[in-house]
């Protein structure tokens, strides 16, 4: 529901109503019935924006993935490209027009020489809407192979920033990474900057910059100098934000290789959240169907939405996975306790009150349940304890679910490796030398990226590899995985996150003591039990990019300018005018808000960070996260790679 | 009355003017059936491409490869069902606030032409069409068609989608100024549509000379080049910029694509005398090296009916694998040919250099895998100088038993190499991993614990000869247990 979305402190509604009304007013300029033909990217955000019975009140009666070759045929007045603006989709759309004018003019040509009058199908109008920003190269294109013409509109539907949650905005614009620190191409920036200047037409003047990194600064830049041309366009609204805070992912490399330990940070590493989406093995869901009798598993994915509207998700999402059991087993004593209530109803007036609350508790139940679901597959791939019930398991006949269980059991196995190693690199364990269980990885071809992922990490963690060994690890990729992969292995290298060590001496250990990024605790600490620091979430680490953002906060950068100055990038500060008038007056005890912008991508486990920042009691600051894309190592490991790995036999 | 009759049907029967004949057999209207019989054929070969299209599901998902999308036609829809559809409520929490505001609107509030602009340098035939909603503008916007603009308001034409032309842009300091305009908007959009024109209009090497100072128009221009596939182009201007390496590294890219290994092979052959870094290059020469000998002994197993491969049919062909890969293959298919042969294990190993480590970790799977463990055990043998054989191995023992293991090794030569393993510690976890019973029980022994024996013996079969063993042990008074 957009509800959830103006819980927060900033009303992000308001983001999302405005953009729902530019979608109804292009929609109208297309006057009649309509088909929408998608590509297909675009569905996931526009689902965020708006949902079918909006274009139905448009009149748009059908919808189509684009496709090569024909069209499919439909009654309709208008066909609309809804496209992002790239090249090879307009390769496509040229396609599909030029046989639907194939087909059109045969027909009409059949229906002139015999002067049949009757039923002649009057041709479409077409129309196209870039999102997020019309192309001329694109235009260039549809000219090129001679369907430009055919267009009645074109026109761009400016989707910048998509609301996700109450206090998360998104681009998704996936390769932003790539573009910005391997490509040096800037668009994504700019439209950074754009969509940064819509939020503040909408929400007020940012009073305050700060930023770190090179492509910090080019926003900021950009920004300033659209609000002198925009000076005086702009309806002065009472600004919502205090402080805007814009970080270079490349100023922290380091956080999105951790493998993510928050209940959301990890579904999405183990099954991947697009577009607030998470599609999950359906076996765990199945047990209504069998209770009703149907004997067939269910064999498509079960998709499952995840977002702040859910009451329970939005309790347990940032825990750290270790509490999550906890919290699900009080929710579930909560739950049937409320339920065992009717027996204490005995006057209408409480049977009827018991009632009206059943739809609620029977949400909550099956939210319970789903969750209860999910947290299992989550927890079948990094549980330690899984050895024991695998013995016990062994002895059943069923030799099915003993492979599955001995299959499991070894991927346990490999996520606690795995995790412990990854912890060494960031103490600053054996960070100079060969690690073994790389090696291993390698000799059995586990995933690549899963490879890249920790040959970076200890990269990052060491301040680069001594070149001896970054050949070695080198080698022994490019033979076990393809010697095509060279490509890959430099792109790493130039975003800085392969290197070879240069004179200067490995400055991560001081970084990680100056900012404590890494928590020695109790125990229950790591376990993510009643946490009092954001390290929580990676079990001990605390993300250096959320470390940034609290120290700028309280006491403020100047109090780490030495570190500022290892990380890349400049840091700076730059101020707004308000118009008079427009200055906020704060009460005593009233938080301040800031915008925190990841350029280049933001990990759950960050977001989960910031938000328990923002709760903190004597925080004194709320945040809102925007980003460029909402990343996970694997995926961002991926967008860097020129030859996505295909699998091996 | 009937004779006139008769006369008149043959007047009219006869007239050589056919244009009010009624009669329903005429071959004018069978014609016009047929032809809507082929419409209507046609009408339905399309209607059919329908059926095939696939629908998109409105969920925020890519569709095309799941396989749970549901199929949203008209008629579902009017239904008003919407499964899979995310619930978002709009019925309610219409933000007062917010409502009067439209994303566009807020930048565009004087440019909104409505209409459709085309992009052209000059006015082609696309004006015409494109302009008419211009023409019932006022007349001050009509300043779209003069073309006495200057640059920089040329620029912030092309950026708010409106009418502009380059083409008046004729000397090389104009189409620079023009650029640096550009640049200066930051709008990739339009900086891409003026390089677009400097490309058209200008000499490369002017062009490539003018770029080497304009770092972001360079930038996109490579970025252009790239997405346009203009190989030739790039490689040109990497050149010209001296970026040698990236130039050797986007040509090679271009063998990613290539599907036919002859043609893959001889491109990479002409990629060796790219200027690549040291490291890449030898890397590169592998890579062409590889598929060389890869072709060769393709060629060969393909057609080879030597008892192996009829044992172990070949899956899939050992084309574009990687050198790993390819030397488990070797010494799968083709262990102990002698070095001189492209596909022996030796030769494979030689020319690519591969680690001994490596060597011995992908010999022993394949060997291990073929359940041959003769040829197991002689790649671990060493002779020292007296003319003993004892077992050394570059990877921990413990690994190897893993990999034996891996492939089903019988517990004979698991217990083999287990007790190869030289930490006591990992020994007995291994032992008692892979159920090496003597290997557990001497253990125990060996350290004197008495008690962990003990609880061990459960674990073994009754009368079998470790369960003799142990409890010939226990029985034993001579040993000082510890416990």
């Amino acid at each position: 529901m957009a509800s959830h979305l103006s819980y927060s402190r900033v009303n992000l509604n308001i983001l999302r109503e405005a953009a729902r009304k530019d979608l109804r007013e292009f929609l109208d300029k297309c006057s009649g019935s309509k088909a929408i033909v998608w590509d297909e990217y675009l569905t996931g955000p526009f689902g965020l924006i708006a949902q079918y019975s909006l274009l139905k009140e448009h009149e748009v009666e059908k919808m189509f993935t684009l496709k090569g070759g024909h069209i499919p045929s439909a009654a309709v007045k208008n066909i609309v490209f809804f496209v992002r603006p790239r090249l090879e989709l307009m390769d496509i759309i040229a396609e599909n027009i030029a046989r639907f004018n194939y087909i059109h003019s045969h027909l009409c040509n059949l229906y002139i020489q015999n002067k049949c009058e009757d039923k002649l199908q009057p041709p479409r109008d077409f129309h196209i809407l870039f999102v997020p920003r019309r192309s001329l190269l694109c235009e260039q294109r549809l000219k090129e192979k001679g369907v430009l013409n055919s267009f009645t509109n074109i026109d761009e539907y400016i989707l910048d920033l998509i609301p996700y949650d109450s206090d998360l905005l998104s681009m998704e614009s996936e390769n932003s990474f790539r573009e910005c620190y391997l490509e040096n191409d800037q668009t994504s920036l700019y439209h950074t900057a754009k969509g940064l200047m819509t939020l503040q037409a909408l929400y007020g003047t940012i009073p305050q910059i700060f930023g770190k990194g090179e492509c910090a600064r080019h926003v900021a830049n950009m920004m300033l100098r659209m609000k002198r041309e925009f000076a005086g366009t702009l309806i002065p609204t009472l600004p919502v934000f205090d402080t805007l805070l814009l970080l270079d992912r490349n100023v922290d490399l380091l956080t999105p290789l951790a493998t993510q330990l928050t209940y959301e940070g990890l579904i999405d590493e183990v099954y991947g959240i697009t577009n607030g989406y998470v599609k999950l093995p359906p076996e765990k869901f199945a047990q209504k169907k069998q209770e009703e009798g149907g004997k067939d598993l269910p064999t498509e994915p079960k998709k499952l939405p995840l977002n702040s509207a859910e009451e329970l998700y939005a309790e347990i999402r940032d825990k750290n996975f270790n509490a999550v059991g906890a919290a699900l087993s009080k929710k579930a004593k909560i739950i049937s306790a409320a339920f065992e209530e009717r027996h204490n109803a005995k006057t209408v007036g409480e049977i009827k009150q018991f009632v009206s609350q059943l739809p609620h508790m029977q949400a909550a139940r099956s939210s319970l349940a789903n969750h209860t679901s999910i947290a299992e597959l989550v927890k079948d791939i990094t549980s330690k304890s899984k050895k024991q019930s695998y013995l016990f398991i062994f002895v059943s006949r069923n030799s099915r679910s003993v492979i599955l269980n001995s299959v499991l059991m070894q991927t346990s196995e490999v996520f606690f490796e795995n995790l412990t190693v990854e912890q060494e690199f960031m103490t600053g364990v054996d960070t100079d030398k060969v690690c073994t269980y790389i090696e291993d990885c390698i000799a059995q071809k586990d995933p690549l990226i899963k490879i890249l992922r920790l040959v970076c990490m200890q990269s990052v963690c060491n301040n680069g590899l001594k070149q001896k060994l970054l050949d070695y690890y080198k080698r022994e990729i490019i033979q076990t995985y393809g010697y095509e992969h060279i490509l890959t292995l430099n792109n790493l290298e130039k975003v800085g996150l392969l290197k070879p060590q240069s004179t200067m001496r490995n400055n991560y250990p001081t970084i990680r003591k100056t900012l404590k990024l890494w928590m020695e605790d109790t125990n229950e600490q790591a376990c993510g039990f009643n946490p009092n620091d954001i390290s929580y979430v990676y079990s001990g680490y605390a993300p250096l990019s959320v470390r940034l953002t609290q120290l700028l906060a309280r006491p403020g950068w100047r109090s780490i300018e030495e570190v500022l100055k290892m990380l890349p990038g400049p840091h700076f500060e730059e101020r707004q005018q308000l118009p008079a008038g427009l200055h906020k007056k704060r009460q005593p005890g009233e938080n301040r808000t800031t915008l925190v912008f990841f350029l280049g991508g933001v990990t759950y486990a960050e977001i989960a960070a910031l938000r328990f920042l923002s709760q903190m009691e004597d925080g004194g600051t709320e945040y809102i996260i925007a980003t460029t894309k909402l990343i996970n190592g694997t995926s961002w490991i991926k967008s860097l790679m020129d030859h996505p790995e295909a699998p091996l036999f | 009355m009937t004779r006139s009759k008769l006369e008149d049907d043959e007047y009219w029967n006869r007239s050589k003017l056919k244009a009010f004949t009624f009669d329903d057999e005429d071959d004018e209207f069978s014609r016009l059936k047929e032809s809507k019989r082929a419409v209507n054929s046609l009408m339905i070969d399309v209607d059919d491409e329908d059926d095939n299209f696939e629908k998109v599901s409105w969920s925020g998902e890519p569709v095309g490869s799941i396989s749970w999308s549901v199929k949203e036609t008209a008629s579902s829809n009017r239904s008003g069902s919407e499964p899979c559809f995310p619930k978002i409520d709009t019925t309610s929490s219409l933000s007062k606030q917010g409502s009067g505001y439209s994303l566009s609107s807020l930048f565009r509030a004087k440019s909104k032409s409505g209409g459709f602009q085309s992009f052209s340098e000059s006015f082609s035939e696309t004006s015409i069409r494109t302009y008419a909603p211009e023409l019932r503008k006022p007349k001050s916007d009509r300043k779209d068609f003069v073309s006495d603009l200057s640059p920089e308001e040329t620029v912030r034409r092309m950026q708010k989608g409106r009418a502009y032309s380059l083409e008046k842009f004729r000397s090389l300091q104009d189409k620079l100024l023009l650029l640096d305009e550009a640049v200066a908007l930051y709008d990739g959009n339009v900086i891409t549509a003026v390089l677009i024109y400097l490309k058209k209009s200008l000499n490369k090497d002017i062009l490539f000379r003018e770029l080497m100072s304009r770092d972001v128009a360079l930038h996109h221009y490579v970025h252009y080049l790239k997405e346009m596939g203009e190989q030739k182009l790039l490689v040109e201007l990497l050149k010209a910029l001296g970026r040698t390496e990236d130039m050797a590294l986007v040509q090679y890219k271009e063998n990613l694509g290539m599907k036919d290994e002859g043609r893959r092979r001889d491109f990479l052959k002409s990629c060796l005398s790219l200027p690549f870094s040291q490291d890449d290059a030898t890397h590169v020469q592998d890579h062409y090296t590889l598929l060389e000998r890869q072709i060769i002994i393709e060629a060969s197993d393909k057609k080879s009916d030597g008892e192996i491969f009829k044992r172990f049919p070949r899956k899939a062909s050992i084309l574009n694998m990687p050198i790993i890969t390819t030397l488990y293959y070797s010494c799968f298919y083709h262990y102990g040919e002698s070095e001189g042969t492209y596909s022996s294990p030796a030769n494979i190993r030689k020319t690519f250099r591969i680690s001994e480590k490596q060597y011995i970790l992908t010999a022993l799977g394949a060997r291990a895998k073929l359940r041959l463990w003769f040829d197991v055990d002689s790649l671990f043998n060493t002779k020292n100088w007296l003319g003993y054989t004892k077992k050394k191995s570059p990877i921990g023992f413990h690994k190897v038993v893993d990999i034996l293991h891996k492939n089903n090794a019988p517990i004979s030569v698991l217990q083999e190499y287990v007790n190869l393993i030289d930490d006591t510690e990992v020994k007995l976890s291994m032992a008692l991993k892979y159920k090496c019973h003597d290997i557990v029980i001497n253990t125990y022994r060996d350290l004197k614990d008495r008690q962990q024996l003990v609880v061990y013996v459960p674990k073994l079969e009754r009368d079998s000869v470790e369960y003799r063993k142990v409890q010939e042990i226990l029985s034993n008074g001579q040993i000082r247990w510890k416990n």
